[in-house]
């Protein structure tokens, strides 16, 4: 069996430490260790995220919007805080942003009939689901398509080994070291230098 | 480095220093021929460079406001990104991934063999590959191109190894690592490949070559080069007779400056160099400069694109290794029995997650969405390019009302596949659906064009100068100093990734210019 770079067994798709270490460098100043809003949301997790304008009670809301765009089951909360991280700055430039995330989570809870964040995920999923095209649903959207997979931790849970410059490269590590398949003769890929 | 005075008026300006003009440049300066090379962007180098898709996106792009219109799905997905080109000394030669490919004969005669193409505006290059032979040759060896002057292809990545085993299962009888610009061994003073995987962000180890590690410090070594980065054109000016005679434009600190010039040459790319050539609009060339014919902006071609990702059971890691790792040519030669003229190329591609989560279904969200990138790690691609249809209306105009941060009126782009695109395109998903299935395939996703790469066609080479806008040296029908350098002048797109032909027309354009320099005749 083929080994890859990063297993996929944990039901966070990382084990603990690793996501610690290479979270460590991404949320220095965004997620502060100890004490915070998100840290409710994962208590069992060391990391905690300080937003400027929207609530605890707001963020952590967005973060749930966020997971029912794009629902990586075993994708960490922590990965998609950096998704309210960078809205939540959005919010303080541009209180036309605050305005629609607010609205956005009040339209959630008149279509829930009651408090959206209390349903179960897939309900609330759903509910999201529903608000597809909206600005609220499109400004989440297209900020999480950079931030949720733009840094390290979701590189980690995804197996992307990102930079590799330092590391030399992949000359001397593995960029054809896929064995599933034939390898193809030395007319059509010669052998390395 | 040449210090060439602003009211000189002996000096050849090229405007743009990518695969055209950088290209162009150093020509010209081994000639002994001095040249204003004027480049919108700053310089970077392999040190500067970012292993980052973000990051460097920032870096070297242009970013300038355009707008689009017309029925691609760009102008709804990325309505203020067109094209993924370059602003930066070497262009969009920093961010190419190096596939060298000649244009094939028949595709120089795209009128003759496709026949009369209703919607499309075909013609004939005013030139055979006959006349670019040694020119292509010349090009291939300045370049590096592997398996061309004895030099080894590439060693094939994970990415190359999937799309050949399909390939052969199929019965395809050309797939290989591909004729690449990029170092399969140390050669020229820069290093062989190290398989990065970051081509497209500017290579951190100057394997791959562009103008930037290339033609630009050898051209400085002449002595006659005067590189002026953060340069950024506004307009050409020409004299009462006619002739050009001048560009202006802002410098680094903001600054408007006139550089005179003997003859210029415009190497912006296929959006801003008729969008050049319109602002330059004056009494006497109402319509903009070189356009009697009305054919400037005209034509606009990106190519037939798109691509084709595939998951699997087992890892691939296809972003380890050359981004462009391997190619098929089977299917890029003239069969109408497949429903549409002209080919296409398949050449493997990999994006790295950031990237990938942006082009894979631009706008997607969901589950299903979700699902592919779960697979990231098991996942490989191809990237699909062939001919696409010069058609009148696809078109760069300027702006009515919108203006850049300097108050020029921005570039619009309009495009619109032709019949003939769309049918070439199903005709690639299926065919790129159909390898990564006889290799094992779990799930194939067909993925839409990303903003274009291959800008061409807007100032095309045409033998009578009512068709397109120059001759077949690049040399403007109206204006006997003006040159366009760039893939503007292509008559028509062929399938194959243009760099090596903007680069051999360069070094053809040079020999014509000192020529006819040396003549006294420009």
């Amino acid at each position: 069996m083929k080994q890859t770079s990063v297993k996929v067994d944990s039901p966070v798709g990382v084990s603990r430490r690793q996501f610690l270490k290479t979270g460590s460098g991404v949320l220095m100043g965004t997620l502060a260790a100890g004490s915070g809003v998100l840290a409710t949301l994962a208590p069992s997790r060391s990391w905690a995220l300080t937003l400027s304008t929207l609530s605890e009670i707001e963020g952590g809301k967005i973060l749930k919007v966020t997971r029912g765009i794009f629902p990586h089951d075993t994708l960490d909360d922590a990965v998609y805080a950096l998704v309210v991280k960078d809205l939540d700055a959005a919010a303080a430039n541009d209180a036309g942003v605050a305005s629609l995330l607010r609205d956005g989570l009040q339209q959630l809870d008149e279509l829930a009939s009651g408090d959206w964040a209390s349903l179960d995920y897939l309900a609330r999923e759903n509910l999201v689901i529903k608000m597809a095209g909206t600005d609220f649903f499109e400004k989440i959207r297209g900020t999480s398509v950079v931030s949720l997979y733009n840094n390290e931790m979701a590189w980690a849970h995804f197996g992307y080994e990102g930079s590799s410059y330092e590391m030399g490269g992949y000359f001397d590590r593995g960029f054809q070291d896929l064995d599933w398949l034939p390898d193809p003769g030395a007319d059509a890929s010669p052998a390395k230098a | 480095m040449a210090n060439i005075k602003l009211d000189d008026d002996s000096a050849v300006v090229v405007i743009g220093s990518g695969a055209g003009g950088g290209t162009l440049a150093n020509e010209l300066c081994q000639k002994g021929i001095k040249v204003v090379l004027l480049e919108a962007g700053k310089r970077e180098s392999a040190a500067s460079f970012q292993n980052d898709e973000w990051g460097s996106f920032g870096q070297l792009s242009w970013l300038d406001k355009r707008t689009t219109s017309g029925s691609w799905r760009v102008a709804r997905d990325f309505s203020g990104l067109p094209a993924w080109i370059c602003k930066t000394v070497g262009g969009s030669t920093t961010h190419w991934a190096g596939a060298s490919l000649r244009i094939q004969e028949h595709e120089f005669k795209a009128r003759t063999h496709y026949g009369d193409v209703a919607g499309a505006n075909l013609l004939d290059w005013p030139l055979t590959l006959q006349d670019l032979e040694p020119y292509y040759a010349k090009a291939e060896d300045k370049m590096g191109v592997t398996r061309t002057n004895g030099i080894p292809g590439l060693p094939g990545n994970n990415n190359f190894k999937v799309m050949y085993a399909g390939a052969k299962k199929l019965g395809y009888k050309n797939c290989h690592t591909g004729r690449m610009a990029i170092n399969s061994r140390k050669r020229d003073g820069r290093p062989h490949c190290r398989q990065l995987g970051f081509c497209f962000q500017g290579c951190k180890m100057d394997a791959k070559w562009s103008t930037m590690n290339s033609e630009i410090p050898r051209a400085e070594k002449t002595g006659n080069l005067d590189l002026r980065p953060s340069a950024h054109v506004l307009r050409v000016e020409h004299d009462k007779s006619g002739k050009v005679n001048a560009v202006v434009y802002v410098d680094g600190d903001g600054k408007q400056q006139q550089q005179k010039a003997r003859v210029v040459c415009v190497a912006g790319n296929s959006i801003e160099s008729p969008r050049l050539l319109l602002n330059s609009e004056s009494s006497m060339y109402p319509n903009g400069l070189a356009n009697a014919s009305g054919q400037v902006g005209r034509n606009y071609m990106r190519h037939m694109t798109g691509s084709v990702y595939a998951t699997f059971d087992e890892p691939v890691h296809m972003w380890r290794g050359t981004t462009m790792a391997g190619i098929i040519t089977d299917e890029s030669r003239h069969d109408p029995s497949r429903g549409f003229v002209g080919g296409y190329e398949m050449e493997t591609l990999s994006l790295g997650l950031p990237f990938m989560a942006a082009f894979l279904d631009p706008g997607g969200w969901g589950r299903d969405f979700c699902r592919a990138m779960d697979n990231y790690a098991n996942m490989a691609g191809m990237w699909l390019v062939g001919e696409d249809m010069p058609q009148k209306d696809n078109r760069i105009t300027v702006h009515a009302t919108e203006k850049d941060q300097y108050g020029m009126p921005v570039p619009n782009v309009n495009f619109t596949d032709h019949p003939n695109d769309i049918a070439m395109r199903e005709h690639a998903f299926g065919q790129g659906r159909a390898i990564y299935e006889a290799a094992g395939a779990n799930q194939v996703y067909p993925v839409p064009p990303y903003p274009s790469t291959h800008n061409l066609g807007t100032c095309r080479m045409s033998a009578k100068a009512e068709d397109g806008v120059v001759n077949q040296h690049g040399q403007a029908h109206e204006i006997d100093n003006l040159f366009v350098s760039d893939g503007s002048q292509f008559t028509t797109g062929a399938s194959e990734n243009p760099t090596l032909t903007i680069v051999t027309l360069a070094i053809r354009q040079a020999d014509y210019i000192a020529g006819q320099m040396s003549a006294k005749a420009i």
